[in-house]
């Protein structure tokens, strides 16, 4: 277990300290881009299409323009005047900002309306009279290869088809050659249906253009201002913006995971409306319009695990048909277009993989957002976890003891899986022992034993995952180039309180907490003493920002070693101080001393005021670091997820009786907080394994965009949480430390849909899609009774 | 068609002339710049919005702000002394009853109301009695810890008064 080294009062590394930022939260003071008002602003609200993919024909604006206080209607031809009227995506796909001639999607933005308050602009919005020509939706990805299909993007030079790529990794031979002789083979087509985040904050943004100093400011719900900031000067340049003359602000933000890392085309509509009026624009998305467009998931996967009889695994295929909508809009490494998908071979050692995958387009949403999982870590884990299921039930096995026999062993870390992750540590075999021991696995085969005797319908699902997070090294990974390091820089002020600022950007997850503690742990200021800022381009040191679980992994090492920068700037002060070579001076938490004579001190308090007013000869004044770290690695935080259900066999009602979560996220830097991500991401576990998923008709109309037919848990839905922890810290980051907010999200879907299914294994119910409602089971009941 | 209405508003009076179709969540935020009410939702399902009106808690984003009209109006800015915490604000910071913090004066709005109408709930109607009110980021362990706490200490202050 995890030793504090430092006092409470401290509050470095392992203390549950409170959280810095919650006061303001509390009392109603927090920042949040719809907060935000500025002098003279404009409100702007979307137009949006009711078709699925049709022609416009004509867009008429008088009627709205007629309305007092509706300042403009901007559309795709005004826009198109500044070759503003296409964006690139982040995947090197291109998206319209608004269309000059055909839309693609439902609700997707037709054209904006600029007035004097919302209530106007929503008048105005109604007033623009669109004629379209609808056509017919491809809205099932496998139609989109048909042959007879038509060409959805005949903008993009040279695309034949409707296919965005193909990407394969592994070895196919070998794979079908193992797979072709093996004792055992399961199969399965595995869907993980179209998700959206659904934070409980919209998107929205104000753009704020100065004419004369022709600056521009915008507030803007991101995860990644940085890059949003080169984005812009990447869209925009041309007409202007350049990139010292914008400056993104990323307020506080009302939950991200993954949603607020896309550039939305409204952004850029209301930078472009605020560029051209010269006045503040803010654009606050419905939740309707938040629902229906961006999503996460939507993959086909036929997948393939091969074993020997009694249960070894040998190898694992997994052919996938990827929905992107009409743009592939993924915020992925570049390198990187499925991802971390390449994970799917789980946590498992066997030595034969491979992963292939097509990518198409159709007549939805762009999407592709990264859902509280690091790119597509959320799909190859449901795969394999279903998988190894299947096979613990097509062989017999305990599915526990399946996974015991297979398991990475501990002292084989570093461990390089068969389609190319060097795994960093791990053991697994504790952590899943942790979690049976503490839900009780083995009373509970025994309780299943009995109630199975009697007809009763009882699951016991279980999930260990490995996940890849923390991108990421920047030989491999970068975003539009970008390599994908993050930042810190440390101000020590002359009282011996400090300022440090980064270059990711919290929705939620602690940071003005979890950075302080870093710094008291690694300088032993007190984290009381200390004040983290983000989200600010001006003032912020350049970085990637949070998405991935990359905060600690990246900035947060970045924080540990600009603070031992330093640390080493410090022992030469304290040995000037102190009169005695700098080979003399020991460091304990907070003071310096002369080796041998502990009572021969300086506080780093007393060094940072010395860096100021009593400077060696020689050296540069001040007491101020920065670093840029760029992993050497990515860090692999695994888990065991246990669920127990039982299902009402005459109404298919599943009752989610134990849910215990063990994590692995090496050291851990404040247990509370971790404790509360973990609940956090559980529950958006279970959404998408029991209530959540967006539908389509087959004009392509979205049939659940509101929050009263797309059902996010509430506390009521969401389970009594049971979480605890092993610890294996990462070898090569410098406290030792993974990330850990997406592992539940990627661990419970599998683990909730394996209890499920076992409990209906006894009707013959092999497999069922996510998201599983009752409806779902009921419908399966009655075709296996 | 616009309305002079009077309310009083985290105990003071304030006069406004009103749209007939103006929101009370708009009114509270835009016209009286209170924005620790906040607005998830089109469909009265977040609770994002949630206010006393005359000690009940209401969604503020499905009322007009002319039938507030006489209305007695607690939003989160007014449930402590400045510089203080209200036993729930407390609870919430101490059990980790928030992270983004975008649903937490709803909640704790909410919950206001829940432990009026019952000082001392046991777990599953906590659970029921927020199920108005969606959070996405806390899992709803620590919202529930956070209630509980707090009417723990509410009648523990009430019964020393
Ligand atoms: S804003 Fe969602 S219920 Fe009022
Ligand atoms: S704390 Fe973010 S929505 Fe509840």
């Amino acid at each position: 277990m995890f030793k504090c080294k430092t006092s409470a009062e401290v509050g470095g590394m392992g203390h549950s300290v409170k959280r810095k930022e919650d006061a303001r939260f509390l009392h109603g003071k927090g920042n949040y881009v719809d907060d935000v008002k500025l002098p003279g602003m404009l409100t702007m609200v979307m137009v949006r299409s009711p078709y699925a993919y049709a022609k416009i024909k004509s867009i008429k604006k008088d009627k709205a323009l007629a309305i007092p206080g509706v300042l403009a209607v901007i559309t795709g031809e005004d826009l198109a005047q500044y070759n503003l009227h296409w964006m690139p995506t982040l995947l090197s796909d291109t998206q319209m900002v608004l269309p000059t001639d055909t839309v693609m999607h439902q609700s997707q933005e037709v054209c904006a309306v600029i007035a004097t308050d919302r209530y106007v602009a929503v008048d105005g919005a109604e007033a623009v009279e669109v004629d379209y020509e609808p056509m017919q939706a491809i809205v099932d990805p496998y139609k989109a290869l048909d042959e007879d299909a038509p060409l959805l993007r005949p903008d993009k030079e040279g695309q034949k088809d409707n296919q965005i790529y193909h990407w394969e990794r592994g070895d196919r031979a070998k794979t079908d050659a193992v797979i072709a002789n093996a004792d055992v083979v399961v199969k399965e087509r595995i869907y993980l249906p179209r998700i959206h985040v659904a934070s409980i904050e919209t998107c929205g943004c104000v753009a704020s253009y100065d004419k004369d100093t022709q600056k521009l400011l915008v507030y803007l719900t991101t995860q990644a201002p940085h890059a949003i900031r080169t984005v812009v000067a990447l869209v925009a340049g041309h007409v202007g913006l350049s990139e010292e003359k914008i400056r993104i602000i990323s307020p506080d933000i009302g939950g991200g995971f993954g949603g607020k890392v896309p550039v939305y085309p409204a952004y850029v509509v209301a930078i472009a409306a605020s560029f051209l009026i010269g006045k503040p624009v803010k654009w606050i998305e419905d939740r309707s319009e938040n629902l229906v467009n961006g999503f996460a998931r939507d993959y086909h996967m036929d997948c393939e695990l091969a074993a020997t009889k009694d249960g070894k695994i040998q190898a694992f295929k997994v052919s996938t048909l990827a929905d992107h909508g009409y743009t592939d809009s993924s915020a992925n490494p570049s390198k990187y277009p499925t991802g971390m998908f390449s994970i799917c071979t789980g946590s498992y050692d066997y030595e034969h993989a491979f992963a292939e995958l097509d990518a198409v387009y159709t007549n939805k949403a762009p999407g592709g957002v990264a859902y509280r999982c690091s790119f597509r870590v959320t799909e190859a884990v449901h795969a394999i976890e279903r998988m190894v299921d299947k096979l613990a039930a097509k062989i017999d096995k305990d599915p526990a003891l399946l996974r015991l026999e297979n398991f990475i062993k501990k002292e084989q870390f570093p461990y390089d899986s068969p389609l190319g992750w060097s795994y960093d540590s791990g053991d697994y075999e504790a952590t899943l022992k942790k979690a049976m021991d503490m839900v009780g696995y083995d009373d509970y085969k025994k309780e299943q034993a009995e109630k199975r005797k009697e007809g009763k319908l009882m699951g016991i699902g279980l999930c260990t995952f490995t996940e890849v997070v923390g991108a990421g090294p920047s030989k491999d990974f970068d975003i539009l180039g970008i390599a994908m390091f993050d930042s810190a820089e440390i101000r020590v002020h002359p009282t011996g309180k400090a300022m440090a600022r980064f270059g990711t950007k919290s929705q939620g997850q602690g940071h003005e907490t979890t950075y302080a503690q870093i710094l008291a742990e690694e300088l032993g200021i007190p984290y009381t003493d200390i004040e983290i800022e983000e989200g600010d381009t001006d003032t912020a040191p350049y970085g990637l920002g949070t998405y991935a679980s990359r905060s600690t992994p990246t900035a947060g090492a970045a924080a540990a070693i600009a603070a031992r920068k330093l640390k080493d700037k410090g022992k030469k002060i304290a040995a000037h101080l102190l009169e005695v070579s700098e080979e003399d001076i020991e460091w304990e938490v907070g003071k310096y001393f002369v080796k041998g004579a502990p009572e021969k001190s300086k506080t780093i308090q007393d060094v940072a005021f010395a860096a100021y007013t009593n400077i060696p000869p020689g050296m540069e004044p001040g007491f101020e670091a920065t670093h840029y770290y760029d992993p050497p690695n990515l860090t692999f935080p695994n888990g065991a997820y246990i669920c127990v259900v039982e299902v009402e066999q005459e109404t298919g009602a599943i009752d989610v009786k134990r849910f215990v979560a063990i994590d692995d996220c090496g050291n851990i830097i404040n247990p509370m907080i971790v404790e509360g991500q973990v609940h956090g991401g559980l529950t958006q576990g279970i959404a998408p394994a029991m209530y959540e998923g967006i539908e389509y008709d087959d004009e392509g109309n979205v049939l659940n965009g509101t929050l009263m037919d797309y059902l996010v848990p509430t506390a009521v839905e969401s389970p009594h949480w049971e979480t605890g922890h092993t610890i294996t810290p990462s070898p090569h980051h410098p406290l030792g430390a993974k990330g850990v907010a997406e592992s539940p999200t990627v661990g419970a879907p599998p683990a909730i849909a394996n209890a499920i299914i076992d409990a209906l294994s006894p009707l013959g119910i092999e497999h069922l899609d996510i998201p599983i409602t009752p409806a779902k089971v009921w419908e399966a009941i009655q075709a296996h009774t | 068609m616009k309305h002079e209405i009077t309310v009083t508003i985290n105990g003071e009076s304030v006069t406004a002339e009103v749209d007939s179709r103006l929101l009370l969540v708009h009114f509270i935020r835009e016209n009286l710049d209170l924005t620790g009410t906040h607005i998830g939702c089109d469909t009265s399902n977040c609770g994002a919005c949630t206010i006393l009106l005359d000690g009940k808690s209401v969604k503020s984003c499905t009322y007009l702000a002319v039938r507030a009209d006489g209305a007695e109006i607690t939003t989160i800015e007014g449930v402590a002394a400045e510089g203080t915490n209200h036993p729930l604000q407390q609870a919430f910071h101490d059990q980790h009853g928030l992270h983004c913090g975008f649903c937490t004066p709803g909640m704790i709005m909410r919950s206001l109301d829940l432990l009026k109408n019952n000082p001392d709930p046991s777990e599953e109607e906590i659970r029921w009695g927020i199920s108005g009110n969606l959070c996405r980021c806390t899992g709803y362990n620590n919202i529930v810890k956070s209630v509980q706490q707090a009417a723990k200490e509410m009648q523990n202050q009430s019964e020393t008064v």
